[in-house]
Protein backbone atom coordinates (compact mmCIF):
# COMPACT_ATOMS: atom_id res chain seq x y z
CA UNK A 1 0.00 0.00 0.00
CA UNK A 2 2.86 2.40 -0.77
CA UNK A 3 1.34 5.61 -2.14
CA UNK A 4 4.37 6.20 -4.31
CA UNK A 5 3.72 3.05 -6.31
CA UNK A 6 0.17 3.99 -7.25
CA UNK A 7 -0.49 6.30 -10.20
CA UNK A 8 -1.03 9.82 -8.79
CA UNK A 9 -3.97 10.58 -11.12
CA UNK A 10 -7.33 8.83 -11.14
CA UNK A 11 -9.60 8.44 -14.15
CA UNK A 12 -13.01 7.85 -12.53
CA UNK A 13 -14.94 7.06 -15.72
CA UNK A 14 -13.79 6.40 -19.32
CA UNK A 15 -15.88 9.33 -20.62
CA UNK A 16 -14.34 11.84 -18.20
CA UNK A 17 -12.32 14.78 -19.51
CA UNK A 18 -10.79 15.50 -16.09
CA UNK A 19 -8.53 13.47 -13.78
CA UNK A 20 -8.45 13.58 -9.96
CA UNK A 21 -5.28 13.81 -7.85
CA UNK A 22 -4.93 10.78 -5.59
CA UNK A 23 -2.36 12.69 -3.50
CA UNK A 24 -0.67 16.12 -3.52
CA UNK A 25 1.36 16.44 -6.74
CA UNK A 26 4.21 18.94 -7.08
CA UNK A 27 4.70 21.26 -10.06
CA UNK A 28 7.18 19.72 -12.49
CA UNK A 29 6.48 16.16 -11.27
CA UNK A 30 6.23 13.65 -14.14
CA UNK A 31 2.82 12.01 -14.34
CA UNK A 32 1.15 9.85 -16.93
CA UNK A 33 -1.97 10.99 -18.78
CA UNK A 34 -3.47 8.35 -21.09
CA UNK A 35 -0.16 6.55 -21.39
CA UNK A 36 1.88 9.66 -22.15
CA UNK A 37 4.42 11.07 -19.73
CA UNK A 38 3.65 14.67 -18.84
CA UNK A 39 5.27 17.32 -16.65
CA UNK A 40 2.79 18.95 -14.23
CA UNK A 41 2.51 22.66 -15.10
CA UNK A 42 1.19 23.50 -11.58
CA UNK A 43 0.99 21.84 -8.17
CA UNK A 44 -2.27 20.01 -7.53
CA UNK A 45 -3.66 19.08 -4.12
CA UNK A 46 -5.30 15.79 -3.18
CA UNK A 47 -8.89 15.65 -4.45
CA UNK A 48 -8.45 18.44 -7.00
CA UNK A 49 -9.01 18.08 -10.76
CA UNK A 50 -6.92 18.66 -13.85
CA UNK A 51 -7.73 18.63 -17.56
CA UNK A 52 -7.23 15.23 -19.20
CA UNK A 53 -6.93 17.00 -22.57
CA UNK A 54 -7.24 20.55 -23.89
CA UNK A 55 -10.76 21.86 -23.16
CA UNK A 56 -12.42 24.69 -25.12
CA UNK A 57 -14.58 27.32 -23.44
CA UNK A 58 -18.16 26.06 -22.81
CA UNK A 59 -17.05 22.41 -22.88
CA UNK A 60 -19.17 20.26 -20.59
CA UNK A 61 -16.87 18.82 -17.93
CA UNK A 62 -17.50 15.16 -17.11
CA UNK A 63 -16.61 13.48 -13.79
CA UNK A 64 -17.93 10.03 -12.79
CA UNK A 65 -19.19 10.11 -16.41
CA UNK A 66 -21.68 12.84 -15.45
CA UNK A 67 -21.69 16.58 -16.24
CA UNK A 68 -20.42 18.74 -13.36
CA UNK A 69 -20.45 22.14 -15.13
CA UNK A 70 -19.02 24.00 -18.13
CA UNK A 71 -15.65 25.60 -18.82
CA UNK A 72 -15.65 29.41 -18.52
CA UNK A 73 -12.40 29.65 -20.54
CA UNK A 74 -10.21 27.27 -22.54
CA UNK A 75 -7.51 25.29 -20.71
CA UNK A 76 -4.59 23.17 -21.85
CA UNK A 77 -3.98 19.55 -20.88
CA UNK A 78 -2.75 19.18 -17.30
CA UNK A 79 -4.12 22.51 -16.09
CA UNK A 80 -5.91 22.79 -12.76
CA UNK A 81 -9.70 22.78 -13.33
CA UNK A 82 -11.45 24.66 -10.53
CA UNK A 83 -13.44 27.78 -9.57
CA UNK A 84 -11.35 30.07 -11.81
CA UNK A 85 -12.25 28.26 -15.02
CA UNK A 86 -15.25 25.95 -14.35
CA UNK A 87 -18.81 27.11 -13.59
CA UNK A 88 -21.92 25.34 -12.39
CA UNK A 89 -24.78 24.81 -14.84
CA UNK A 90 -27.15 25.08 -11.86
CA UNK A 91 -26.25 27.40 -8.99
CA UNK A 92 -23.15 29.53 -8.38
CA UNK A 93 -20.63 28.26 -5.82
CA UNK A 94 -19.86 30.48 -2.86
CA UNK A 95 -16.66 31.66 -1.23
CA UNK A 96 -16.00 33.17 2.22
CA UNK A 97 -16.14 36.64 0.64
CA UNK A 98 -19.94 37.09 0.68
CA UNK A 99 -19.94 39.65 -2.14
CA UNK A 100 -18.06 37.43 -4.51
CA UNK A 101 -19.68 34.55 -6.30
CA UNK A 102 -17.11 32.48 -8.10
CA UNK A 103 -19.10 32.10 -11.29
CA UNK A 104 -18.90 35.58 -12.61
CA UNK A 105 -22.58 35.47 -13.55
CA UNK B 1 -24.58 -11.94 -3.76
CA UNK B 2 -23.89 -10.57 -0.32
CA UNK B 3 -20.17 -9.94 0.14
CA UNK B 4 -20.68 -9.64 3.89
CA UNK B 5 -20.20 -12.87 5.78
CA UNK B 6 -23.52 -13.86 7.32
CA UNK B 7 -22.64 -13.93 10.98
CA UNK B 8 -26.21 -14.29 12.25
CA UNK B 9 -25.06 -12.28 15.23
CA UNK B 10 -28.03 -10.77 16.93
CA UNK B 11 -28.07 -7.09 17.76
CA UNK B 12 -29.07 -5.85 21.20
CA UNK B 13 -32.41 -4.05 21.26
CA UNK B 14 -34.81 -2.45 23.71
CA UNK B 15 -38.41 -3.41 22.91
CA UNK B 16 -40.99 -0.61 22.60
CA UNK B 17 -44.75 -0.87 22.75
CA UNK B 18 -45.17 0.13 19.06
CA UNK B 19 -43.20 -2.98 18.00
CA UNK B 20 -40.01 -1.14 17.17
CA UNK B 21 -36.75 -1.74 19.02
CA UNK B 22 -34.11 0.75 20.09
CA UNK B 23 -30.33 0.25 20.20
CA UNK B 24 -29.99 2.73 23.08
CA UNK B 25 -32.12 3.45 26.14
CA UNK B 26 -31.83 7.20 26.46
CA UNK B 27 -33.56 9.59 28.87
CA UNK B 28 -34.30 12.71 26.79
CA UNK B 29 -34.54 16.07 28.55
CA UNK B 30 -36.39 18.42 26.18
CA UNK B 31 -36.66 22.19 26.46
CA UNK B 32 -39.73 23.59 24.74
CA UNK B 33 -38.39 27.13 24.23
CA UNK B 34 -34.91 28.66 24.41
CA UNK B 35 -35.88 30.22 27.76
CA UNK B 36 -35.90 26.69 29.26
CA UNK B 37 -32.65 25.63 27.59
CA UNK B 38 -30.23 26.44 30.40
CA UNK B 39 -32.28 24.74 33.11
CA UNK B 40 -32.60 21.66 30.90
CA UNK B 41 -28.88 21.65 30.19
CA UNK B 42 -28.14 21.87 33.91
CA UNK B 43 -30.36 18.85 34.55
CA UNK B 44 -28.48 16.86 31.88
CA UNK B 45 -25.03 17.96 33.07
CA UNK B 46 -25.68 17.46 36.77
CA UNK B 47 -27.28 14.05 36.18
CA UNK B 48 -23.73 12.95 35.43
CA UNK B 49 -24.98 10.22 33.10
CA UNK B 50 -23.99 9.75 29.44
CA UNK B 51 -27.39 8.32 28.58
CA UNK B 52 -29.27 11.51 29.51
CA UNK B 53 -29.49 13.60 26.32
CA UNK B 54 -30.50 17.21 25.74
CA UNK B 55 -32.92 18.00 22.90
CA UNK B 56 -35.36 20.85 22.34
CA UNK B 57 -36.89 23.57 20.24
CA UNK B 58 -35.86 27.22 20.73
CA UNK B 59 -38.78 29.13 19.20
CA UNK B 60 -41.64 30.74 21.13
CA UNK B 61 -44.06 30.66 18.16
CA UNK B 62 -45.95 27.43 17.49
CA UNK B 63 -45.05 25.45 14.35
CA UNK B 64 -46.65 22.23 13.09
CA UNK B 65 -43.33 20.82 11.82
CA UNK B 66 -41.47 21.31 15.10
CA UNK B 67 -44.29 19.75 17.13
CA UNK B 68 -44.36 16.77 14.75
CA UNK B 69 -40.57 16.46 14.93
CA UNK B 70 -40.54 16.59 18.74
CA UNK B 71 -43.27 13.93 18.90
CA UNK B 72 -41.26 11.65 16.60
CA UNK B 73 -38.01 12.27 18.45
CA UNK B 74 -39.50 11.74 21.93
CA UNK B 75 -41.05 8.44 20.80
CA UNK B 76 -37.95 7.32 18.88
CA UNK B 77 -37.05 3.70 19.67
CA UNK B 78 -33.68 4.77 21.16
CA UNK B 79 -35.55 6.91 23.74
CA UNK B 80 -36.78 5.20 26.89
CA UNK B 81 -38.16 8.12 28.90
CA UNK B 82 -38.66 11.88 28.51
CA UNK B 83 -38.60 14.91 30.80
CA UNK B 84 -40.15 18.01 29.22
CA UNK B 85 -39.06 21.43 30.50
CA UNK B 86 -41.25 24.44 29.69
CA UNK B 87 -40.84 28.03 30.77
CA UNK B 88 -44.62 28.34 30.87
CA UNK B 89 -45.70 31.06 28.47
CA UNK B 90 -44.31 29.74 25.14
CA UNK B 91 -46.51 28.65 22.26
CA UNK B 92 -45.30 25.04 22.09
CA UNK B 93 -48.17 22.55 22.51
CA UNK B 94 -46.60 20.80 25.50
CA UNK B 95 -49.76 18.94 26.50
CA UNK B 96 -50.08 17.29 23.10
CA UNK B 97 -46.41 16.31 23.20
CA UNK B 98 -46.82 14.89 26.70
CA UNK B 99 -49.95 12.92 25.68
CA UNK B 100 -48.16 11.47 22.63
CA UNK B 101 -45.23 10.30 24.75
CA UNK B 102 -47.48 8.85 27.45
CA UNK B 103 -49.54 7.01 24.81
CA UNK B 104 -46.32 5.37 23.58
CA UNK B 105 -45.92 3.74 26.99
CA UNK B 106 -42.84 5.74 27.98
CA UNK B 107 -42.39 7.38 31.37
CA UNK B 108 -42.85 11.14 30.81
CA UNK B 109 -42.90 14.15 33.11
CA UNK B 110 -43.32 17.87 32.60
CA UNK B 111 -41.75 20.70 34.58
CA UNK B 112 -42.97 24.26 34.05
CA UNK B 113 -40.31 26.63 35.37
CA UNK B 114 -42.75 29.43 36.18
CA UNK B 115 -44.80 27.02 38.30
CA UNK B 116 -41.88 25.12 39.82
CA UNK B 117 -40.40 28.30 41.26
CA UNK B 118 -37.41 29.12 39.06
CA UNK B 119 -34.04 27.68 38.10
CA UNK B 120 -32.88 25.92 41.26
CA UNK B 121 -36.20 24.37 42.22
CA UNK B 122 -36.79 23.13 38.65
CA UNK B 123 -33.26 21.76 38.48
CA UNK B 124 -33.66 19.83 41.73
CA UNK B 125 -37.06 18.48 40.71
CA UNK B 126 -35.62 17.54 37.28
CA UNK B 127 -32.65 15.68 38.77
CA UNK B 128 -35.00 13.71 40.98
CA UNK B 129 -37.22 12.79 38.02
CA UNK B 130 -34.27 11.79 35.82
CA UNK B 131 -32.82 9.62 38.60
CA UNK B 132 -36.12 7.74 38.92
CA UNK B 133 -36.47 7.37 35.15
CA UNK B 134 -32.97 5.92 34.85
CA UNK B 135 -33.64 3.49 37.67
CA UNK B 136 -36.82 2.40 35.87
CA UNK B 137 -35.01 1.95 32.53
CA UNK B 138 -32.20 -0.01 34.19
CA UNK B 139 -34.74 -2.74 35.00
CA UNK B 140 -35.41 -3.28 31.30
CA UNK B 141 -33.42 -6.12 29.78
CA UNK B 142 -32.23 -6.16 26.20
CA UNK B 143 -33.88 -8.40 23.61
CA UNK B 144 -32.46 -9.90 20.40
CA UNK B 145 -32.80 -7.65 17.37
CA UNK B 146 -32.19 -8.36 13.69
CA UNK B 147 -30.49 -6.23 11.04
CA UNK B 148 -33.89 -6.25 9.30
CA UNK B 149 -35.25 -4.19 12.21
CA UNK B 150 -32.67 -1.44 11.72
CA UNK B 151 -33.11 1.94 10.10
CA UNK B 152 -29.81 3.54 9.07
CA UNK B 153 -29.44 7.10 7.82
CA UNK B 154 -26.52 8.67 5.99
CA UNK B 155 -25.33 12.25 5.74
CA UNK B 156 -22.18 13.95 4.50
CA UNK B 157 -20.51 16.99 6.02
CA UNK B 158 -17.37 18.85 5.07
CA UNK B 159 -17.21 17.09 1.70
CA UNK B 160 -14.13 17.41 -0.48
CA UNK B 161 -12.73 15.95 -3.69
CA UNK B 162 -12.12 12.60 -1.99
CA UNK B 163 -15.65 12.10 -0.57
CA UNK B 164 -17.23 10.88 -3.79
CA UNK B 165 -14.36 8.49 -4.50
CA UNK B 166 -13.86 6.80 -1.13
CA UNK B 167 -16.23 7.24 1.84
CA UNK B 168 -19.46 7.84 -0.07
CA UNK B 169 -19.29 4.83 -2.42
CA UNK B 170 -18.09 2.69 0.54
CA UNK B 171 -21.22 3.70 2.48
CA UNK B 172 -23.15 2.91 -0.70
CA UNK B 173 -21.81 -0.68 -0.65
CA UNK B 174 -22.73 -0.98 3.02
CA UNK B 175 -26.24 0.33 2.23
CA UNK B 176 -26.66 -2.28 -0.53
CA UNK B 177 -25.79 -5.09 1.92
CA UNK B 178 -27.94 -3.68 4.74
CA UNK B 179 -30.91 -3.48 2.37
CA UNK B 180 -30.21 -7.04 1.18
CA UNK B 181 -30.38 -8.06 4.85
CA UNK B 182 -33.78 -6.36 5.19
CA UNK B 183 -32.85 -3.02 6.77
CA UNK B 184 -34.30 0.36 5.77
CA UNK B 185 -31.70 2.91 4.67
CA UNK B 186 -32.26 6.65 4.20
CA UNK B 187 -30.22 9.16 2.21
CA UNK B 188 -31.11 12.83 1.97
CA UNK B 189 -30.52 16.49 1.20
CA UNK B 190 -32.22 16.91 -2.14
CA UNK B 191 -30.45 20.29 -2.38
CA UNK B 192 -27.21 18.31 -2.54
CA UNK B 193 -28.59 15.99 -5.21
CA UNK B 194 -29.17 18.75 -7.77
CA UNK B 195 -27.87 17.40 -11.05
CA UNK B 196 -28.60 13.74 -10.14
CA UNK B 197 -32.38 13.95 -10.50
CA UNK B 198 -32.70 11.96 -13.74
CA UNK B 199 -30.33 9.17 -12.69
CA UNK B 200 -32.15 8.95 -9.36
CA UNK B 201 -35.59 8.90 -10.97
CA UNK B 202 -34.53 5.96 -13.14
CA UNK B 203 -33.87 3.95 -9.96
CA UNK B 204 -37.37 4.49 -8.54
CA UNK B 205 -39.52 1.35 -8.23
CA UNK B 206 -42.38 3.05 -10.14
CA UNK B 207 -42.39 5.78 -12.83
CA UNK B 208 -44.75 7.84 -10.63
CA UNK B 209 -42.22 7.78 -7.78
CA UNK B 210 -39.52 8.75 -10.31
CA UNK B 211 -41.58 11.80 -11.29
CA UNK B 212 -41.98 12.75 -7.61
CA UNK B 213 -38.19 12.49 -7.12
CA UNK B 214 -37.50 14.75 -10.11
CA UNK B 215 -40.09 17.24 -8.85
CA UNK B 216 -38.59 17.34 -5.37
CA UNK B 217 -35.09 18.07 -6.72
CA UNK B 218 -36.62 20.85 -8.89
CA UNK B 219 -38.21 22.22 -5.73
CA UNK B 220 -34.81 22.18 -4.00
CA UNK B 221 -33.07 23.94 -6.92
CA UNK B 222 -35.78 26.61 -6.96
CA UNK B 223 -35.63 27.07 -3.19
CA UNK B 224 -31.85 27.49 -3.11
CA UNK B 225 -31.97 29.81 -6.14
CA UNK B 226 -34.30 32.14 -4.22
CA UNK B 227 -32.08 31.92 -1.14
CA UNK B 228 -29.15 33.00 -3.34
CA UNK B 229 -26.78 30.16 -2.44
CA UNK B 230 -26.63 26.46 -3.08
CA UNK B 231 -25.54 23.99 -0.42
CA UNK B 232 -21.87 24.56 -1.12
CA UNK B 233 -19.43 25.75 1.56
CA UNK B 234 -16.02 27.39 1.04
CA UNK B 235 -14.36 24.30 2.52
CA UNK B 236 -15.87 22.18 -0.26
CA UNK B 237 -13.95 24.29 -2.80
CA UNK B 238 -10.74 24.25 -0.76
CA UNK B 239 -10.98 20.46 -0.86
CA UNK B 240 -11.18 20.37 -4.65
CA UNK B 241 -14.92 20.50 -5.36
CA UNK B 242 -15.90 23.21 -7.84
CA UNK B 243 -19.63 23.05 -8.49
CA UNK B 244 -22.81 22.03 -6.70
CA UNK B 245 -23.54 19.29 -9.25
CA UNK B 246 -20.03 17.89 -8.73
CA UNK B 247 -20.65 17.77 -4.98
CA UNK B 248 -24.05 16.20 -5.71
CA UNK B 249 -22.61 13.38 -7.81
CA UNK B 250 -20.21 12.53 -4.99
CA UNK B 251 -22.92 12.72 -2.33
CA UNK B 252 -25.26 10.62 -4.45
CA UNK B 253 -22.92 7.63 -4.34
CA UNK B 254 -23.80 7.17 -0.64
CA UNK B 255 -27.12 5.75 -1.84
CA UNK B 256 -25.46 2.64 -3.32
CA UNK B 257 -27.19 0.83 -6.16
CA UNK B 258 -30.45 -0.50 -4.68
CA UNK B 259 -33.79 0.53 -6.21
CA UNK B 260 -35.36 3.58 -4.52
CA UNK B 261 -38.47 2.38 -2.65
CA UNK B 262 -39.88 5.69 -1.51
CA UNK B 263 -39.65 9.44 -1.04
CA UNK B 264 -40.30 10.53 2.54
CA UNK B 265 -40.34 13.80 4.50
CA UNK B 266 -39.00 14.55 8.00
CA UNK B 267 -40.89 12.44 10.54
CA UNK B 268 -42.06 9.79 8.04
CA UNK B 269 -40.82 6.36 9.15
CA UNK B 270 -40.04 3.90 6.30
CA UNK B 271 -42.82 1.28 6.34
CA UNK B 272 -40.46 -1.61 5.49
CA UNK B 273 -36.91 -2.39 4.39
CA UNK B 274 -35.41 -0.76 1.31
CA UNK B 275 -33.80 2.49 0.21
CA UNK B 276 -35.57 5.79 0.86
CA UNK B 277 -34.84 9.37 -0.18
CA UNK B 278 -35.61 11.99 2.47
CA UNK B 279 -36.85 15.32 1.10
CA UNK B 280 -35.60 17.93 3.57
CA UNK B 281 -36.46 21.07 1.56
CA UNK B 282 -39.59 22.83 2.87
CA UNK B 283 -42.72 23.13 0.71
CA UNK B 284 -43.99 26.46 -0.55
CA UNK B 285 -42.12 29.73 -0.83
CA UNK B 286 -39.00 30.10 1.36
CA UNK B 287 -40.28 31.28 4.72
CA UNK B 288 -37.97 30.43 7.60
CA UNK B 289 -34.53 30.57 5.97
CA UNK B 290 -32.16 27.94 4.63
CA UNK B 291 -33.58 24.38 4.65
CA UNK B 292 -30.94 22.95 7.00
CA UNK B 293 -28.60 25.44 8.56
CA UNK B 294 -25.96 22.85 9.52
CA UNK B 295 -25.25 19.11 9.34
CA UNK B 296 -26.94 18.34 12.65
CA UNK B 297 -30.27 19.68 11.35
CA UNK B 298 -30.12 16.94 8.71
CA UNK B 299 -29.11 14.32 11.28
CA UNK B 300 -32.06 15.25 13.51
CA UNK B 301 -34.46 14.82 10.57
CA UNK B 302 -32.96 11.39 9.76
CA UNK B 303 -33.48 10.44 13.42
CA UNK B 304 -37.07 11.71 13.34
CA UNK B 305 -37.58 9.24 10.46
CA UNK B 306 -36.57 6.46 12.86
CA UNK B 307 -32.84 6.15 12.10
CA UNK B 308 -31.18 4.09 14.83
CA UNK B 309 -27.75 5.24 13.77
CA UNK B 310 -26.16 7.59 11.28
CA UNK B 311 -23.28 7.00 8.86
CA UNK B 312 -21.56 10.38 8.52
CA UNK B 313 -19.00 10.78 5.73
CA UNK B 314 -16.52 13.63 5.84
CA UNK B 315 -13.54 14.76 3.79
CA UNK B 316 -12.52 18.00 5.47
CA UNK B 317 -13.14 16.49 8.90
CA UNK B 318 -16.24 16.82 11.09
CA UNK B 319 -16.32 15.96 14.79
CA UNK B 320 -20.08 16.03 15.49
CA UNK B 321 -22.23 13.30 16.95
CA UNK B 322 -25.88 13.56 17.93
CA UNK B 323 -28.37 13.24 20.72
CA UNK B 324 -30.57 10.09 20.58
CA UNK B 325 -28.78 8.10 17.83
CA UNK B 326 -25.08 7.21 17.52
CA UNK B 327 -23.09 8.72 14.66
CA UNK B 328 -20.39 6.64 12.92
CA UNK B 329 -17.75 8.81 11.24
CA UNK B 330 -16.39 7.59 7.88
CA UNK B 331 -13.40 9.70 6.83
CA UNK B 332 -12.91 10.08 3.07
CA UNK B 333 -9.56 11.88 3.04
CA UNK B 334 -6.45 9.98 4.21
CA UNK B 335 -4.64 13.19 5.22
CA UNK B 336 -7.65 14.31 7.30
CA UNK B 337 -7.75 10.88 8.91
CA UNK B 338 -4.10 11.15 9.91
CA UNK B 339 -4.84 14.57 11.48
CA UNK B 340 -8.11 13.66 13.21
CA UNK B 341 -7.97 9.88 13.80
CA UNK B 342 -9.38 10.20 17.35
CA UNK B 343 -12.69 11.40 15.89
CA UNK B 344 -12.93 8.93 13.01
CA UNK B 345 -14.41 5.43 13.14
CA UNK B 346 -13.36 4.40 9.63
CA UNK B 347 -10.44 5.43 7.40
CA UNK B 348 -12.05 5.20 3.94
CA UNK B 349 -9.24 7.41 2.61
CA UNK B 350 -7.02 4.34 2.51
CA UNK B 351 -8.86 3.47 -0.73
CA UNK B 352 -6.70 6.19 -2.34
CA UNK B 353 -3.64 4.36 -1.02
CA UNK B 354 -4.65 1.04 -2.51
CA UNK B 355 -7.37 -0.50 -0.30
CA UNK B 356 -10.47 -2.06 -1.88
CA UNK B 357 -13.84 -0.31 -1.75
CA UNK B 358 -15.56 -3.56 -0.70
CA UNK B 359 -13.15 -4.05 2.19
CA UNK B 360 -14.02 -0.60 3.57
CA UNK B 361 -17.72 -1.24 2.93
CA UNK B 362 -17.47 -4.45 4.98
CA UNK B 363 -15.73 -2.60 7.80
CA UNK B 364 -18.60 -0.08 7.91
CA UNK B 365 -21.15 -2.90 7.88
CA UNK B 366 -19.56 -4.71 10.83
CA UNK B 367 -19.29 -1.39 12.70
CA UNK B 368 -23.03 -0.88 12.17
CA UNK B 369 -23.57 -4.31 13.76
CA UNK B 370 -21.32 -3.64 16.74
CA UNK B 371 -22.64 -0.11 17.43
CA UNK B 372 -26.17 -1.51 17.11
CA UNK B 373 -25.15 -4.05 19.77
CA UNK B 374 -24.12 -1.41 22.27
CA UNK B 375 -20.52 -0.55 21.36
CA UNK B 376 -19.88 3.20 21.45
CA UNK B 377 -18.93 5.07 18.28
CA UNK B 378 -16.01 7.54 18.49
CA UNK B 379 -18.24 10.63 18.68
CA UNK B 380 -20.43 8.95 21.31
CA UNK B 381 -17.42 8.07 23.47
CA UNK B 382 -16.20 11.67 23.16
CA UNK B 383 -19.56 12.91 24.46
CA UNK B 384 -20.79 14.55 21.27
CA UNK B 385 -24.56 15.01 21.54
CA UNK B 386 -25.23 17.93 19.18
CA UNK B 387 -28.84 18.79 18.44
CA UNK B 388 -30.58 21.50 16.42
CA UNK B 389 -34.20 21.98 15.39
CA UNK B 390 -35.58 25.04 13.63
CA UNK B 391 -38.78 26.26 11.94
CA UNK B 392 -39.97 24.61 8.72
CA UNK B 393 -43.12 24.02 6.71
CA UNK B 394 -44.09 20.78 4.95
CA UNK B 395 -47.10 19.34 3.17
CA UNK B 396 -47.73 15.59 3.65
CA UNK B 397 -46.21 13.27 1.01
CA UNK B 398 -48.38 12.29 -1.96
CA UNK B 399 -49.68 8.74 -2.64
CA UNK B 400 -47.02 8.08 -5.34
CA UNK B 401 -44.20 8.60 -2.83
CA UNK B 402 -44.59 5.26 -1.08
CA UNK B 403 -45.66 2.71 -3.71
CA UNK B 404 -46.93 -0.69 -2.56
CA UNK B 405 -47.65 0.75 0.88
Amino acid sequence: METGKLPPLLLLHPDDNILVARRDIAAGERVEIDGQSFSMPVAIELGHKLARRGLAADTRVLKYGAPIGSMKIAVARGEHVHLHNLRSDYLPSTSRDMDKKTDGH
Amino acid sequence: MNAVAKTNTSLKGFARRDGRKGIRNVVAVAYLVECAHHVSRLIVQKSGADDVHLIGFPGCYPNKYSLEMMQRLCTHPNVGAVLLVSLGCEGFNREQLRRTIAASGRPVDLLVIQQSGGTTRTLNAGLDIVRKMRAELAKQSAVPMGVDELIVGTVCGGSDGTSGITANPAVGRCFDWLIEAGAACIFEETGELIGCERIMASRAITPELGAEIEACVDKAANYYRIMGYGSFAPGNAEGGLTTLEEKSMGAYSKSGSSPISGLIKPGDVPPRGGLYLLDVVPDGEPRFGFPNISDNAEIVELIACGSHLILFTTGRGSVVGSAISPVIKVCANPDTYDRMADDMDVNAGRILRGAELDEVGREIYSLVESVASGELSKSEALGHQEFILTYKQFEPIGPACLPAA
